[in-house]
């Protein structure tokens, strides 16, 4: 699998799986996309670049442990359904903010929130499952 | 239209379960992993077909304009891929390991929690 | 009485309980001595239901209550009347010397505040018992008396035979509970009431129902295995086996009396028909002559009490069962008379074991000299059990002889049954109280000496309170027996009792007959003892053998069940799963015409077709594939197959999300099964395969029509078009699916995710663990440092 073309082209194909993935999550709402589709692109991004360069300069590229990152994904999808309570609606009411930034309109929300929770549960567990089955090949 | 598909879903189902009841891990797994294919097809055929329309709202209107595919079965499935890749990986993580431990990929070899020869139960008080 | 008096009813019935909670710190503060303290909760509640004496001796009633289930008509509700109050006054006046005779009796045990707290349940559930009005909260106290008697009999767990007789005494009171349950709701079923107290208003409305036989039968299972009666008496002999505090309390005066509490509660919703003075005479005065036999095969003084204890529940429920006035007062006097003496008897067994060491009354003489206080109160008690003036037991045998002499058919059989019963019954009081104290001093295991307070108390303060009872006879009828008689009838009774009989009539006849019988029977005691036993020793079988088959039988049906269902093989569970599976599927479809009518050639396009061929192909690659990589790649086939379903029918959401997962699956699979030294190809047996492909097949053709079942059916599409209309109005999105996941079914969602991250937790523990070498412990090393932290603790 470590042929030098595909050790080559992988970080490139990795980061722009990942750069895709944001795209994908973020235009989620309105177009075909999602954090559910958005967390599997990147994880496959960073399955392929542990396949091609080794589980460890992986780990060194995340920084976190996917495990902390599924978690925090799970944290954020929490706490995306709290600022409702503060207006006395029921948890996980959506809540929307709407501004003009440089005449783009742009549109933040708690369902997006959600949503970027969500990608990051995917990506942490199953890039962890993934991650942990690749390094087993070396002992 | 969804007679054809219904048929195909019973080849799932059908394969599916004759590989979950052969005693080798593999093969099980294999039939695990096509029964999530199975459930999830049987989810969305029954929520009704409709041809290449996504239940998407065009930019300009409120409601789509023409009638589109059922959003409900799609929302239910799309998570359930997920989570069965999710079991899926468990599974496969645990059959290794059962492997690993107990040397043998024959499930009815597998009795440490139900051993052949049980004693039977005390008959005192 | 007043409002708040009468709420706190409430409070006194549910003391014990509290009690019970207090009880092990308060005898780890004050060791035995707490039984001083905790005697006072017994005394207190005594104190409480005292001042219903009077009220209800003027015939009042009352039903404190609180509610708790209303909304089942469940409801914590009391019913106080003379039957109540009699029984709660026992069981706390007892109960209050019990206490503290357990403070003395296991004085130094270290697990003595355990006991007090089992007791005290107990208390708890036996008050609830006879006060519950509601007839689900009485079944629910019914049932933890059965529970609370079970922790007190296995109170010595380490020995086989206690453990046994707990058992035996729970399957046996416990399964009667059930029957008591069953005819309880049917009594709700048939009259639409739940409490008591209403039901005893309109007596007659279980008796015309068509349900009376039933209700009869399962009230009797329950009143029976309760109170002992044969063929269940085997039960209370083998409670012996608790420690005499429970012997005294529980097997004396209230748990086996909670089955002719029962009895006598019911009496005027169901007695004094043609069935109840048939079965029930019959029953009673079989389990009074079996009781008294048995008691004389035996030299334990705990048996011997344990069987006369039984006969006396035969004699009761004899005496109820005749439903005549005059004999049901001598049922309530009996019941009072026996609660005091052998309550009395149990306890002075109770010390002579203590300080003797034995309890064989052969191996038992001349304890009157070393202990005074004991015997002084053993007489007195047996006395009371003899029938003799002027105790309470010799008013109560007058009044039942009247009553069986006067009632009419049957009344020569019931007099005569009384009579015999009586009379041996005499022969062990005799043989308890006398035998051990006179004659010459025996050389006993421990120095016979007297007890201390705590022990004595109790038994002399009940055989006292039994003279008592019989000195100021006048009141005793007017408060205690008047009221609880008319309980029984339904109608205010009047009572007049005298200690000395005005002339000489029938039943101060039968008192002489009685006794002249008894005491020529005791002198041929040892003649008798071995007749009984050579007779029994004839028999061979009896209940009690028949409970151990039973259990036997139980456990080897249940260990031949378990095998045939759980055989250990995996292949054999999943062939019954989808076995049942594709019947469940597939039977009801058959037979309630629900098979799908027959669908048209569907009209798919060729390229629709090629995708549906893909799948097909992949799904059969998979099955006969002859290696990994062949298998895996042709499971990635489907898969994509699956993912173009979904671009095919307007789904691409699904579409990309199964693209990404098959992608993942292909690698990981790889990843693994790389690893696995194993073959996919199939292994079984041409026979094997024909029976499991079967079941395959069952199970897709069912699914597959009850499929196109479905779909024939008009669609209902309320849920989808909510969600299609209000997607951008509401939500602000414009992709309906996405808004469904985030928004809509967030909550879900959330759930999903957290299974993600759990799958994932759980797989990295699993590729972690290692399945450590065995660790040697050192056993001495361990054992001395477990000692040293006991120590420093």
């Amino acid at each position: 699998m470590r042929t030098i073309i595909f050790r080559t082209i992988a970080p490139y194909l990795a980061a722009l799986m990942i750069l895709f993935s944001v795209f994908v999550l973020l235009r989620g709402h309105n177009e075909p996309g999602g954090g559910f589709i958005g967390g599997l692109i990147a994880a496959s991004a960073l399955a392929i670049y542990g396949i091609a360069c080794g589980v460890a300069s992986v780990r060194r590229a995340i920084v976190f442990h996917p495990m902390s990152i599924s978690a925090f994904g799970l944290f954020i999808a929490v706490l995306a359904g709290l600022p409702s309570l503060l207006l006395k609606q029921s948890y996980m009411t959506s809540q929307w903010l709407s501004f003009r930034f440089f005449d783009v309109n742009v549109d933040l929300s708690t369902p997006m929130l959600f949503d970027i929770g969500v990608y990051f549960v995917v990506v942490g567990s199953i890039a962890s499952i993934a991650l942990a089955l690749e390094e087993r090949e070396s002992d | 239209m969804e007679t054809g598909l219904s048929i195909l879903i019973g080849l799932f189902f059908t394969v599916s379960v004759y590989l979950m009841l052969s005693k080798e891990l593999v093969r099980m797994l294999l039939g695990i992993a096509i029964l999530g294919n199975a459930v999830n097809l049987l989810i969305f055929t029954a929520g009704r077909l409709t041809r290449e329309v996504p239940p998407l709202i065009p930019e300009e209107l409120y409601t789509p304009a023409v009638q589109t595919a059922n959003p409900l079965p799609q929302a239910l499935v799309l998570t359930a891929i997920v989570i069965s890749f999710s079991f899926l990986a468990f599974l496969l993580v645990l059959a290794f390991r059962a492997y690993q431990e107990l040397g043998t990929d024959d499930a009815n070899e597998m009795r440490v929690a139900e051993p052949a020869d049980e004693q039977a139960p005390p008959q005192g008080y | 009485m007043t409002p708040a008096a009468i709420d706190t009813t409430i409070l006194a019935v549910l003391a014990p309980f509290a009690a019970a909670v207090v009880a092990p710190f308060a005898t780890k503060i004050f060791k035995h001595n707490a039984a001083w303290i905790l005697a006072l909760v017994p005394a207190w509640i005594f104190y409480h239901f005292a001042g219903y004496i009077g009220p209800v001796s003027h015939g009042e009633t009352f039903t404190p209550a609180v509610e708790w289930a209303p909304s089942y008509g469940i409801n914590l509700s009391f019913y106080i009347d003379g039957l109540s109050t009699l029984f709660a006054l026992l069981i706390s006046g007892i109960g209050t010397f019990i206490i503290l005779y357990a403070g003395g009796y296991l004085n130094g045990h270290p697990q003595q505040g355990r006991f007090f707290s089992f007791l005290f349940l107990f208390m708890g559930a036996m008050l609830g018992l006879v006060t519950g009005n509601n007839l689900i909260t009485l079944f629910i106290f019914w049932e933890l008396t059965s529970i609370t008697s079970f922790l007190l009999i296995g109170f010595d767990h380490l020995r086989a035979a206690s453990r046994r007789a707990a058992l035996q005494a729970l399957v046996v009171t416990g399964g009667g509970g059930l029957s008591l349950l069953a005819a309880f709701i049917l009594i709700i079923g048939a009259t639409g009431e739940i409490e008591m107290s209403v039901l005893l208003s309109s007596p007659d409305v279980i008796k015309n129902s068509g349900l009376y036989l039933p209700i009869f039968i399962l009230v009797l299972g329950g009143a029976f295995t309760k109170s002992a009666q044969f063929p269940f008496h085997f039960w209370l002999p083998n409670a012996m086996e608790a420690p005499t505090p429970v012997s005294a309390f529980l097997h004396s005066a209230t748990m086996v009396k909670a089955g002719v509490y029962l009895l006598m509660r019911m009496h005027p919703l169901l007695g004094d028909t043609e069935l109840w003075t048939t079965v029930l005479p019959i029953f009673g005065g079989v389990t009074l002559l079996v009781g008294t036999i048995l008691a004389v095969r035996q030299t334990d003084l705990k048996l011997m009490l344990a069987y006369t204890t039984v006969a006396s529940l035969g004699l009761l429920v004899m005496l109820v069962g005749t439903s005549w006035e005059k004999a049901l007062e001598g049922a309530v006097l009996y019941l009072l008379a026996h609660s005091l003496f052998k309550g009395a008897l149990f306890m002075v067994a109770g010390i002579i074991d203590h300080e003797t060491g034995t309890r064989d009354v052969t191996k038992l003489g001349g304890l009157r000299g070393a202990m005074p206080i004991t015997f002084a109160a053993a007489c007195l008690a047996a006395l009371s059990m003899s029938g003799l003036p002027p105790f309470i037991g010799f008013i109560a045998k007058e009044v039942l002889y009247e009553g069986t002499w006067e009632m009419g058919a049957g009344s020569l059989l019931v007099t005569g049954t009384a009579v015999l019963g009586n009379s041996l019954m005499l022969v062990i009081a005799a043989a308890v109280a006398i035998k051990p104290f006179f004659g010459p001093a025996v050389e006993t295991p421990k120095h016979a000496h007297e007890g201390p307070v705590l022990l004595f108390a109790g038994p002399l303060v009940l055989s006292l309170a039994g003279f008592a009872a019989a000195f100021f006879a006048h009141q005793t009828g007017e408060l205690f027996i008047g009221p609880m008689l008319s309980s029984l009838t339904g109608q205010s009774a009047h009572v007049d009792l005298h200690l000395i009989p005005g002339y000489i009539s029938a039943p101060l006849i039968l008192s002489v007959l009685t006794v002249a019988l008894g005491v020529v029977l005791y002198l041929q005691l040892a003649r008798l003892r071995a007749l009984v036993a050579s007779v029994l020793a004839a028999i061979g079988w009896g209940p009690d053998k028949g409970f151990d088959q039973f259990v036997a039988g139980i456990v080897s049906l249940s260990a031949a069940v378990t095998r045939l269902v759980q055989g250990g093989k995996m292949q054999t569970y999943m062939m019954l799963t989808f076995g049942v599976t594709a019947a469940a599927v597939l039977v009801p479809a058959f037979l309630n015409d629900g098979l799908p009518s027959m669908p048209a050639m569907p009209d798919y396009a060729f390229y629709e077709w090629g995708i549906l061929g893909m799948a097909f192909l992949g799904l059969i690659a998979v099955l006969v594939a002859k290696t990994r990589l062949t298998a895996i790649v042709s499971l990635g086939i489907q898969g994509f197959a699956v993912a173009l379903i979904f671009m095919l029918f307007g789904a691409p959401d699904l579409s990309f999300t199964q693209f990404m997962v098959e992608t993942l699956s292909v690698v990981i699979l790889a990843l693994v099964m790389t690893r696995l030294n194993l073959s996919p190809r199939d292994h079984r047996p041409a026979g094997a395969a024909l029976v499991t492909g079967a079941i395959s097949a069952g199970v897709g053709a069912g699914i597959a029509l009850t499929l196109m079942a479905i779909t024939q059916q008009p669609f209902d599409s309320r849920l989808s078009d909510f969600f299609t209309a209000y997607s951008r109005t509401i939500a602000h999105g414009r992709n309906i699916v996405n808004v469904i996941i985030v928004d809509f079914r967030g909550f879900d969602t959330l759930g999903e995710i957290a299974v993600v991250v759990l799958a994932g937790l759980c797989v990295l523990a699993l590729i972690r663990v290692r399945t450590k070498p065995e660790v040697k412990v050192d056993e001495d090393a361990s054992a001395e440092a477990l000692a040293k932290r006991v120590e420093a603790s």
